[in-house]
């Protein structure tokens, strides 16, 4: 039985998202969106994922988006004038829709209908070198979910990291190249 | 979840929000207002009081006018709430709320005192959620204020306001970069993002600005904390320069800046919703203060030890040690934000572009070198790292920031010779 809470974010997550696509104007449909992603933070924090919660409204309610309104305000766009709707991009919407649904329902009637198991912290702080951070925080029954996912990057997955570091690098270089070559 | 569990947490929210900070913004008003006036040698509003001499006594007993923030508050409430008939109304009605609530909110994992012990009941912290996220949650809410400011110039739908949005934008996307990476060393240090063990852990070994207790057992020794003064120094100058351009405070309040955009992104806005900005801006700066002396300066703790006999303290069976913890908090945050006052009153205002290369080319790479740099002392207090790794270590770290600072110095822009 999940909390009503998970509700209440639930129906602001959805809202959110039907809201972005029926809205008419390009600043109210990016508002929405922002509070579509509000709602999917609380769904994360609802799952004691409160790190994945807190970066989902850090960086895109809080950065992207902001930089999304600022376009949208900057370029001054319209309310979008009243098109006659054509057959064939709105069948092949519909047609996304239904084979997502059915994907979905596939997917939800093969998953066993079982509640979480209770996590037993202070039990799984053993598997971890104890006197560090995260032992400390497990045998102190709380979940130490930021230095847990640093632990993973930083042992099992450190190499990807490293490789992404040096992506974003490369594409920072590759605007600050194309902005220059413009402004001149 | 029990009722009792919730019914506590309803009365700390209720408490430490409307009874505790927002009482301080109009506090802070008064303060901005007296000792702006001691400033310019001015006298300031030292008049609103009890009108006793309408009852037929000698005097009025005015109190150095401390009643001030109330008569400002009711003549903001009567005066005439007009909306112009230009703006957008849904935005333009839901930008004062937006500049608020994110303020407010984030209210929610500082720890304002230690435990209080009621008879018969467990302690009760004074946080009202003790999440393991603490300064990202802060940082998270408050990048959302943005919207209000963001929201409130687009809406008003007029050059002015405009202008003001989006300098506002601009200028708050580009300090949080800042004030996120100026952090991560304090973290580091810490080992911890749960603001109540930052605090506690301060109380114990010494505040990060002021190391001076509490070494030895199992904590770093003085040197190694001394050494590590170095780059909290530096931390602690960068964050709390950010907070001044995160608040839109004096020297970065271009977003609002009388003398080129008449009032900013509230031009358009009158009574009660002006006054919401003006309470979301006040409420940041609190927020603000309470942050760094949270992670900087030993948040409610006393200090030089004595804390430990402070929580003890207690009135029969009542433990109000954690409230004399609050106090110690409160005071501390009143200091700082007289910082803020006398900061905003002697400062001028800086022109755009520097206000952007400050943030951008010397803030950013400070931040990033001081992360390297406290790494570096924290590897030289273990016992883990040879000699020689830590010598490398300091020749890159020598190396990058010569680079960077090259950088820096090459990508300039050259003043132009007039007549050219």
């Amino acid at each position: 039985m999940p909390l009503p809470i998970f509700w209440l974010f639930t129906v602001i997550m959805l809202f959110g998202a039907a809201a972005v696509v029926l809205l008419r104007n390009p600043v109210a449909s990016a508002m929405s969106m922002v509070a579509s992603f509000v709602g999917l933070a609380g769904l994360f924090v609802g799952m004691n994922a409160y790190f994945a919660g807190i970066i989902q409204i850090l960086v895109y309610a809080g950065a992207i988006m902001v930089l999304f309104i600022f376009i949208i305000m900057l370029l001054d766009l319209n309310t979008d004038k009243k098109r006659t709707p054509k057959m064939a991009p709105i069948l092949g919407g519909l047609g996304i829709v239904i084979a997502f649904t059915i994907q979905l329902i596939g997917v939800i009637s093969t998953t066993p209908d079982k509640a979480m198991p209770a996590l037993d912290l202070p039990a799984s702080a053993a598997s971890f070198t104890p006197g560090t951070q995260i032992a400390k925080n497990l045998s102190a029954n709380s979940l130490p979910d930021v230095h847990l996912i640093g632990q993973s990057l930083f042992t099992e997955y450190n190499l990807p990291l490293q490789i992404l570091g040096v992506l974003l690098l490369v594409a920072t270089i590759g605007v600050v190249t194309l902005s220059k070559k413009q402004s001149n | 979840m029990d009722i009792a569990l919730i019914v506590t947490i309803i009365i700390k929210i209720i408490t430490l929000t409307f009874v505790v900070v927002l009482p301080l913004v109009p506090i802070a008003v008064y303060f901005e207002r007296r000792f702006s006036a001691i400033i310019q040698d001015r006298v300031g509003p030292n008049r609103v009081g009890i009108p006793l001499t309408l009852f037929g006594f000698k005097k009025d007993w005015s109190f150095f006018g401390l009643i001030q923030p109330m008569a400002d508050g009711v003549k903001l409430f009567l005066k005439e709430d007009f909306t112009p008939a230009h703006v957008r109304k849904a935005f333009y009605w839901m930008a004062p709320a937006l500049t608020v609530a994110p303020a407010l909110i984030t209210l929610c994992v500082i720890p304002f005192g230690s435990d209080i012990k009621l008879p018969g009941m467990d302690p009760i912290r004074l946080v009202i959620a003790d999440i393991n996220v603490g300064p990202l949650f802060i940082f998270a809410i408050a990048s959302l204020s943005v919207y209000g400011i963001t929201l409130a110039g687009w809406s008003s739908n007029s050059k002015f306001p405009f202008i003001g949005g989006v300098r506002s934008t601009a200028q708050m996307i580009s300090y949080e970069i800042a004030l996120g990476l100026s952090i991560i060393p304090v973290l580091m240090y810490f080992g911890e993002l749960n603001l109540t063990k930052i605090v506690q852990y301060q109380a114990d070994h010494g505040w990060l600005l002021l190391p001076l207790w509490g070494h030895g057992e199992g904590a770093l020794s003085l040197t190694s904390k001394l050494l590590f003064w170095i780059p909290a120094f530096i931390s602690f100058v960068i964050f709390t320069i950010s907070i001044f351009a995160e608040t839109n405070r004096m020297p970065f309040d271009l977003p609002e800046c009388e003398t080129e955009l008449v009032g900013g992104y509230h031009t358009e806005y009158s009574s009660m919703k002006f006054a919401m900005f003006f309470m979301g801006e006040y409420a940041a700066m609190v927020v603000g203060s309470a942050l760094i002396i949270t992670l900087f300066l030993g948040g409610w703790s006393a200090g030089f030890g004595l804390d430990a006999g402070i929580a003890k303290l207690s009135l029969g069976s009542f433990q109000i040690g954690g409230l004399i913890h609050l106090a110690i908090f409160l005071t501390k945050v009143i200091g700082f934000i007289l910082f803020f006052i006398l900061v905003r009153w002697t400062v001028p205002r800086f022109r755009y572009d520097q206000l952007m290369r400050l943030g951008w080319v010397i803030f950013f790479e400070a931040a990033l070198i001081n992360v390297f740099l406290a790494a570096l002392v924290i590897a030289s207090g273990s016992h883990k790292f040879t000699p020689a790794i830590l010598s490398i270590g300091a020749v890159l770290l020598i190396v990058t920031t010569a680079a960077i600072v090259y950088v820096a110095k090459v990508s300039e822009p050259k003043t132009k010779v007039a007549g050219q």
